[in-house]
């Protein structure tokens, strides 16, 4: 049973920069937990102090019941692949391999056996006796993956591997990780910045935000039931169009958008809408909606994105000050992606009426961001 | 105890290690050239340049051919006619130059070995290990760089006489069996090697030694064959030390022992250009030995690409 528990687990950097704050989560036996965020937001960090890569400030990291803050990396039986693979670019594939196994000082005919097996699984037969620096992108990525597997660890840790490789092989590989997940059956932690390989990767998700936890849960829960803007903003690509609004007496309203909404207490609200939350109808549609001025269209083949701009404010959670001091000056227009059939083709520069189902709209307090 | 380090042959093979990192994996650098010539102009500059720094090598390889009344005679003979290379032969029996050479060798051998080893231990604690102090201590070991030999060598001697290695080859070993050259070059060399590497070792079991050993120390092959060439260079070529220590024939190192060719009142100096080419050839040999190393830089083969 190899559980890894995060309790109230705090990483303070000199200077001081708090990367990971009170961080409290509890990854199961066997369990594919990814863990999400933007650039700087602490994942890497809470990832590197379960390798023990980075000594934890306060709080505790237990796995397998074993707490291992003191424990050294060699000691841990974790595995980790890094963002680049960190291959020894002196040894062959093979040696590769086996280093970790040498280490261990794991008899000869065992060792043999065991990287044997793993180049089976992996398709590294006819690398062996290559060195790094004659692999390609996706071939370096199978024997990062092999050499921290081979010693079967009990956790298995990866740090956005797929970060390197083309987008075509990105999505094989996706799948052959899962594959091999479902074989071996590890417990699993997986860093990424990816909506992807959030989305479909994990059993479970956990988004984080400044050290911070934010949300933790099933990937469709997460982004059916975000639990704050952040979230909302986070999760999903296109991302969820934010803007700003009102409630008021069970009414809801943001820009030309109303719908009524019971048990909204009065106040500042901030209307999440999906980019599928939004239907095209005719103009004498009565339902609550918006009109689009259409910007850019992005034909993808099996769907048609559609980007322009309709009479609201946007909410200016998603962006960067200077382009949210922008947004406000031109505040009468709110940014808006729309997600369509591949058959629809709007003209750019034409006005859409779209119609939004008011079941689907999320709202969150617009003070503290939290769902409502 | 080093007498006069060489510095252009420090910066000549630190330039040869630079020059090794802006190889890409085919090893071929891409510089434009001009068309109307089939080679850099630069090379107009250097090759007078190279001709004016191998003159006196030839000279010395041609006095070493001559007799002794064509060495002293004024001008200079540069070219001999008839070659005397009986001169070798002679040089070598009429002293023992095959016991200063085993001589020289033992202690050459064993300093390069024990800086390597004891350098690349210091280096890897001032490069990756956080201690108490190690900015500290570091500086100080850099500012020793600055104290000239000669204000150490009268302490250094009474050190190496306290612990009875004078007329010893111990006495040439000891003082040098480290230096902080070769910590400075190991430890900057180290620094630039990729830090996941050495956690991908540690997670995968690896001690700190075993990182060093099995990680570190192979992807910095170009920085070892660097100060194994510098000491290399150093040490067989180390005279004033030597002449302060030894004073036994029996323990001289070639250097040493050339000086039997130069006395008070004769100079047999085609013997001892004769010698001096001789105890060049090692050197020789070993540089072009370790050449490939030089060029080769590979730590960077195993991330992305």
């Amino acid at each position: 049973m190899t559980d890894v528990v995060f309790e109230n687990v705090t990483k303070v950097f000199p200077g001081p920069m708090v990367a990971v704050d009170d961080l409290s989560l509890e990854v199961g036996d066997g369990e594919f937990l990814i863990l999400v965020g933007p650039s700087g937001c602490g994942k890497s960090t809470a990832l590197r102090m379960v390798a023990g890569l980075e000594k934890i400030s306060s709080g505790k990291i237990v796995v397998g019941g074993e707490v291992i803050n003191d424990i050294p990396p060699k000691d841990r039986d974790i595995a980790m692949v890094f963002q680049n693979y960190a291959l020894y670019p002196h040894m062959t594939v093979e040696k590769n391999l086996g280093f970790a196994l040498r280490q261990r000082k794991t008899p000869k005919d065992e060792l043999e056996q065991k990287v044997h097996s793993m180049s089976e699984l992996l398709g590294l037969e006819q690398l062996m006796k290559r060195r790094p620096g004659q692999l390609s992108g996706g071939q370096r990525q199978r024997v990062a993956m092999g050499r921290a597997l081979v010693r079967e660890p009990r956790v298995f840790l990866l740090d956005e591997p797929l970060s390197n490789l083309d987008a075509k092989l990105r999505v094989q590989m996706r799948a052959e990780l899962k594959k091999l997940h479902q074989r071996l059956g590890i417990t699993t932690i997986y860093v990424t910045h990816d909506q992807v390989e959030a989305m479909t990767l994990g059993d479970r998700i956990a988004v984080l935000s400044a050290g911070r936890l934010q949300q933790l849960g099933a990937p469709q829960d997460v982004y059916d039931h975000p639990a704050n803007v952040f979230v909302a903003g986070f999760i999903g690509s296109p991302p969820m169009n934010l803007l700003r609004g009102s409630a008021s007496g069970g009414l809801i309203e943001a820009g030309d958008l109303r719908f009524p909404r019971d048990r909204v207490p009065d106040g500042d609200v901030v209307v999440g809408i999906r980019p599928e939350g939004l239907q095209p109808v005719g103009d004498d549609d009565p339902g609550p909606g918006f009109e689009v001025h259409v910007g850019v269209v992005e034909p993808l083949g099996d769907e048609v994105l559609v980007h322009g701009t309709v009479a609201a404010r946007d909410a200016g959670v998603r962006i960067e000050p200077e382009e949210a001091t922008l947004l406000a000056e031109m505040s009468d227009r709110a940014a808006m992606t729309v997600r369509l059939e591949p058959q629809m083709r709007p003209r750019e520069g034409s006005t859409m009426h779209l119609r939004v189902e008011p079941a689907t709209v999320h709202l969150f307090d617009a003070a503290s961001g939290d769902a409502i | 105890m080093r007498t006069q380090p060489d510095v252009r042959a420090v910066g000549t093979i630190l330039a040869a290690t630079d020059r090794s990192n802006l190889k890409g994996e085919t090893g071929m650098v891409d510089r434009p050239r001009a068309k109307w010539l089939p080679f850099s102009p630069w090379h107009l500059l250097l090759m007078p340049v190279a001709i004016i720094m191998l003159v006196p090598l030839l000279w010395v390889l041609m006095t070493s051919l001559e007799t002794l009344a064509q060495t002293q005679h004024f001008p200079p003979i540069l070219w001999p006619g008839s070659f005397q290379w009986s001169n070798y032969p002679r040089a070598w029996s009429s002293v023992p130059f095959g016991t200063w050479f085993i001589n020289t060798t033992i202690v050459t051998v064993a300093v390069v070995v024990s800086n390597l080893l004891f350098c690349s231990l210091a280096a890897y604690g001032f490069a990756r290990i956080r201690f108490f102090g190690k900015s500290v201590a570091y500086f100080f070991l850099l500012a020793t760089l600055m104290i000239p030999v000669q204000v150490v060598i009268i302490p250094t001697f009474l050190i190496v006489k306290q612990m009875h290695l004078i007329n010893t080859l111990g006495a040439l070993i000891v003082p040098n069996l480290a230096n902080v050259f070769g910590i400075f070059l190991l430890t900057q060399f180290f620094r630039t090697l990729p830090i996941e590497l050495e956690e991908a070792a540690r997670i995968d079991g690896a001690s700190r030694l075993s990182v060093l050993f099995r990680i570190v120390l192979p992807l910095s092959l170009p920085a070892l064959a660097t100060l194994a060439v510098i000491q290399f260079l150093w040490t067989w070529n180390d005279f004033l030390w030597p002449l302060v220590t030894i004073y036994n024939e029996k323990v001289f190192t070639v250097q040493l022992g050339l000086m039997s060719f130069q006395g008070s009142h004769v100079n047999d100096t085609n013997l001892l250009m004769a010698g001096n080419v001789m105890s060049m050839l090692p050197m020789l040999i070993l540089f072009i030995a370790a050449q490939r190393y030089f060029v080769r830089g590979i730590a960077t083969q195993g991330l992305k690409g």
